[in-house]
């Protein structure tokens, strides 16, 4: 569904981005973890173009997303993103974030989009804030309505930045339950993320990756039992000092 | 000195007609000047925004004359300096028909338009880019994003900076004096010179000045309160 | 241009001097510079004033700075040019008509400055020095006021510009400063109206420019020294509370 080929990225000299080459398919889910500076979240903002490349491709479906005939808003309304600080819309209600994009970009009905809104938050567990404003949320009601608005432009694939990062303990339980009833709902999804439990339970795939480059790319499985990389290891083993 | 305070002296005709007259001058430079450098002014930060750097310079300059320059000095500019630059026939034209007041209308609206524009700056530039990249995520363009997530935040984070500039405007309607503009203040200095009941006079003017920044004030607190973003509840 | 400033350059910048009183840029300096010094105590005391626990002396001084704040400058100087002769008893000239209103609408705007000032400061600092057995007027005087005043630099040099431009008021009321003088070189004149007053506004132009220039780098200064840890106290206040 998603493909990299020899994507680079610089920030002026910085080489954030090396020789990207890798898939991912249909339905799966995809963890990338590794220590901080390693261009994951880099490499997880080139999809939706929120970050541009210097060299190479990325394909989405049969998409090159870098072509110059592309409408690049409706591409990206296509693409759900989902924010390490939520990013909701603070002068809008819940039900209003939600609403946005639909009626603005896809030009659905007002009614239309509010029955769709209603049955996400139904989905993510906050009907019951509907009319409430972003302030009034604890972070992971906020983070759950980021999800439920990404969803609202029914993406094929579904992008998450970190999502439970910002978030006090206690409430990255009910985020992560999300996340996980959309992976068994056959999404496709990319997440950067440090939940190795999340990783463990539900992603087919993980991408570990260090100073810019996929160090290591296998399964949970054997990702954490024998990892084979040097600096792979290492992660692994500080995962399991914890 | 007077012996007793006689305001209906004031109000008398054909005294109470004038200053009407002046009240409403007073009104219309207000209202005229304020959407001029609400246009102006909001034209000149979305000028800024642009990201062209030739734009952006050239907004810091006109910010940096308008308000390095008093306010007489540039009435006194538009009157008498601008005004000798245009061809005979708009002179004349003007002179017919209150150009005194137009010139005013012009100095004062391009004067605040400097501070509205300042003020939407600060606005914008006190809204988290987290903000612009939702917004882009979910496909909005970038016309679409300004428009309905950092336009709306905007206003209301400079509503308190944009009516204490309101207020600044409406106070400086009254220069407008300077270039014989029969707005209030120049009014109520014609009554005065021909009753000689200067403390009335004076007294009647600075009461309609302050009641109306009063009304404003309140009436900006009234919006801002209404339109404000709710904050935390728990 | 250039000959208008080379044939009128000295009653620009010195007025009819010495044929007549001082005029033009300097006058217009000395009374700002004397408009601040004059209001800056009356200034302080106001600020105090305002944020007493006392209600008997909080209102009345908060009454006063939103009245003067509410009047225009033009009209507060012709209520100067009225009650201070009847105060007094003689008729006093333009240049103290000005000098009283500009202290007078000056210290209004400066207190607020200051206020914010003190108000800005953390409020472990008056904490501390309770705690440490000073009095309320000693911990003002000696802990609050000096760090206020610093961190308040950039704002009075703000509101020292403020009083430059309003003092082109002096126009209205034959004071002889700049805007007076670039007129009487106009009625001279006669033929170039828009040369004289673009070099008047340049004038202006260039000394308010170089003064916001230095508030400015006085302002980064003060941001450095405190840490960053206290709010940018300039760019709040010349946005809410400082006019011009």
């Amino acid at each position: 569904m998603i493909r990299f080929s020899k994507v680079n990225k610089w920030y002026g000299d910085y080489h954030a981005l090396i020789d990207i080459n890798a898939q991912v398919a249909k339905g799966e889910v995809l963890v990338i973890c590794g220590p901080s500076g390693s261009g994951k979240s880099t490499l997880i903002r080139t999809i939706n173009r929120l970050e541009d490349i210097q060299g190479g491709s990325i394909i989405l479906g049969e998409q090159d997303i870098h072509a110059p005939t592309l409408d690049l808003n409706q591409f990206r309304s296509r693409v759900g993103f989902v924010f390490q600080q939520f990013n909701l819309f603070p002068h809008l209600s819940v039900i209003e974030n939600i609403c946005l994009a639909p009626t603005t970009v896809a030009k659905k009905s007002k009614i239309e989009a509010r029955s769709k809104a209603m049955s996400l938050l139904e989905r993510v567990g906050m009907v019951h804030k509907a009319n409430a404003f972003p302030q009034q949320l604890s972070g992971g009601q906020q983070q759950r309505v980021a999800i439920a608005r990404a969803l609202a432009m029914d993406p094929p694939v579904m992008l998450f930045d970190e999502p439970t990062s910002s978030l006090d303990p206690e409430m990255v339980g009910e985020v992560l339950a999300v996340m996980k009833s959309l992976a068994r709902d056959g999404m496709t999804m990319i997440c950067v993320t440090h939940e190795m439990s999340f990783a463990r339970e539900v992603a087919d795939r993980i991408w570990f990756m260090d100073a810019g480059a996929i160090v290591e790319a296998s399964t949970p499985g054997i990702f954490f039992t024998a990892p084979q990389q040097p600096r792979a290891k290492r992660f692994v083993s500080d995962l399991r000092a914890h | 000195m007077s012996d007793h305070l006689q305001f209906s002296a004031i109000f008398a005709a054909p005294f109470g007609e004038q200053l009407w007259a002046g009240l409403q001058v007073t009104l219309w430079i207000t209202c005229a000047s304020w959407l001029l450098a609400m246009s102006v002014g909001t034209f000149l930060a979305i000028m800024r925004m642009s990201g062209s750097g030739a734009c952006g310079k050239v907004v810091t300059a006109y910010v940096a004359y308008h308000q390095n320059v008093p306010m007489l000095v540039h009435i006194l500019l538009w009157y008498f300096g601008i005004a000798s630059l245009l061809p005979t026939g708009i002179q004349a034209w003007a002179n017919e028909h209150h150009g005194e007041q137009i010139f005013a209308v012009m100095a004062i609206g391009l004067y605040m338009a400097a501070y509205f524009s300042e003020d939407i700056r600060s606005g914008l530039r006190s809204i988290p880019s987290g903000q612009y990249e939702a917004s882009r995520s979910l496909g909005l363009g970038y016309l679409k994003s300004m428009r309905y997530v950092i336009l709306p935040q905007t206003f209301r984070i400079a509503m308190p900076p944009f009516i204490n500039h309101t207020v600044l405007l409406f106070k400086n309607t009254s220069l407008a004096m300077a270039i014989g503009v029969a707005e209030l203040t120049y009014t109520v200095r014609e009554i005065e010179n021909q009753t000689y009941r200067t403390f009335e006079a004076f007294f009647i003017a600075t009461m309609f000045y302050v009641l109306v920044c009063l009304v404003l004030m309140v009436v900006g607190a009234i919006t801002a309160h209404m339109t404000r973003i709710p904050t935390t509840s728990k | 241009m250039i000959e208008i400033i080379r044939d009128y350059w000295q009653v620009l910048l010195i007025g009819q001097y010495p044929q007549g009183p001082l005029g033009g840029v300097l006058l217009t300096l000395i009374l700002a510079i004397a408009g601040l010094v004059l209001s800056f105590p009356i200034s302080v005391v106001l600020a105090i004033l305002r944020i007493s626990p006392f209600a008997v002396l909080r209102i009345p001084a908060t009454v006063v700075v939103y009245t003067v704040r509410s009047v225009p400058l033009i009209m507060l100087v012709f209520w100067t040019y009225f009650l201070v002769p009847l105060l007094v008893g003689k008729s006093v000239s333009g240049v103290t008509t000005l000098l009283c209103t500009l202290v007078v609408y000056q210290a209004a705007y400066l207190s607020e400055v200051i206020r914010a000032g003190i108000q800005a400061l953390p409020d472990g600092q008056m904490e501390g020095a309770r705690a440490l057995g000073l009095s309320y007027v000693q911990t003002v005087r000696k802990v609050l006021l000096p760090q206020a005043i610093y961190n308040m630099v950039p704002s009075i040099i703000s509101q020292f510009v403020s009083t430059i431009k309003d003092t082109s008021l002096g126009y209205v009321i034959s004071v002889q400063e700049l805007t007076f003088a670039a007129n009487h070189v106009n009625s001279q004149l006669l033929t170039k109206p828009f040369e004289v007053f673009m070099i008047l506004a340049l004038t202006y132009f260039a000394i308010c420019f170089c003064l916001t220039e230095l508030a400015h780098s006085f302002e980064k200064r003060v941001a450095k020294k405190r840490l960053g840890t206290q709010p940018t106290l300039s760019g709040t206040t010349n946005d809410t509370i400082l006019e011009s």
